[in-house]
């Protein structure tokens, strides 16, 4: 008498298993990445002789309790806020070593000396709103961007945005890594960040 | 005589869904490999504010978040309507700041140590002082880097409505 095969498990419900996890996962999933705006606090060291820095190098920009802003001692809407630190970063107002040879502003001797000296001074209140803060960081960080953008336009002929995506996730990027680095170095050198920050008024 | 007689006619055999299960199996792989379970459960509402200049934070393994705003509905009867803090799954004080950063150091690769960022997710509507407060502390253990955890916005516009 021939064998008789094993009878076959049933795989029909397989499917159904599968799904099941499936939709488990895919409720759980969080694809999306965690992004914002990437800042460094100062140590907290008291520095002895703070050098002195001259009052025409601080442009002042001020949040009040109701999410007011003041400008170098000016009300100001959140959208001329840019410009304005465009403007004063982009000054080049020194002369001689002073002197910045690659900016473009007007040049006004009451202004900036040059972008390396520029300090942006941010003070807020206590009761000051976190999204207000926020925008006026966003606002700042965008006028370094354009201004290091334009740069990066002039040196390289490339955009300071795509470099700097280049060199972060630059799977795809043929060219020299190295160099790209050296130069973003360089263009960051020319408009350097220099964002003080206050500790709030009470 | 057979029990199976083979159907003869015009029906149209059926599909095959014996590779069903494959299919979906390969989704479920993408799916389980691509999955981050949510780590902390949020006790406080936590809608971000928006901005466009934005960094993105990969490399999760170098991240620790602190969260602030004011406690979720079911918490506040026991906690009240301000704006706390939240580490990990627990409410916390401007104090336990600096112990939690040490402990979440303790845990990481000592080689990442010089590269980990503060990541915080800040309600819109918290008051700076307590944004102040958590910065102060984070200096004080040496955690300078920081980033401030946004959405990003549609437009321009949606970012200058963060004012009003």
């Amino acid at each position: 008498m021939a064998k008789r095969s094993a009878p076959e498990v049933n795989a029909g419900s397989m499917a159904d298993i599968a799904f099941l996890l499936l939709i488990f996962f895919l409720v759980t999933t969080t694809i999306e990445v965690d992004s914002g705006i990437s800042r460094k606090l100062p140590p907290i060291e008291d520095v002895e002789d703070p050098p002195i820095i001259k009052q025409k190098n601080i442009f002042t920009v001020l949040i009040n309790k109701d999410d007011l802003l003041l400008v170098e001692d000016e009300v100001m809407e959140i959208k001329d806020l840019k410009e304005a630190a465009i403007a004063f970063l982009d000054n080049g107002g020194g002369t001689g070593e002073e002197g910045c040879d690659y900016c473009r502003g007007k040049k006004d001797p009451a202004s900036s000396d040059n972008p390396d000296k520029a300090i942006i001074s941010l003070q807020n209140d206590r009761f000051t709103s976190y999204k207000a803060y926020i925008a006026v960081q966003n606002e700042l960080v965008a006028a370094y961007t354009a201004l290091r953008e334009r740069e990066a336009q002039r040196l390289f002929n490339k955009s300071f945005i795509q470099m700097e995506k280049d060199v972060k996730d630059g799977s795809n990027y043929t060219g020299d890594k190295e160099k790209l680095k050296e130069q973003i170095e360089q263009v960051k050198l020319l408009f350097p960040q220099k964002l003080s920050e206050a500790e709030p008024k009470k | 005589m057979s029990k199976f007689k083979k159907k003869k006619g015009g029906d149209l055999p059926a599909i095959s869904t014996a590779s069903l299960p494959d299919i979906v199996f390969m989704l479920l792989f993408f799916f389980m490999v691509a999955t981050v379970m949510r780590q902390n459960t949020l006790k406080i509402q936590n809608n971000l504010p928006t901005a466009n200049q934005l960094e993105k934070l990969d490399k999760k393994d170098r991240i620790i978040y602190i969260y602030a705003g004011k406690p979720s509905e079911r918490y506040q009867s026991t906690f009240g309507q301000e704006a706390r803090i939240q580490l990990g799954d627990k409410f916390a004080d401007i104090k336990d700041i600096k112990l939690y950063i040490e402990s979440e150091r303790a845990k990481k690769n000592e080689a990442l140590i010089p590269f980990l960022t503060t990541a915080l997710k800040v309600d819109s509507d918290t008051n700076m002082g307590l944004v102040s407060d958590i910065k102060q502390e984070l200096r004080k253990v040496e955690a300078y880097k920081i980033n401030y955890t946004t959405r990003k916005a549609v437009d321009q516009a949606q970012v200058f409505e963060n004012m009003n």
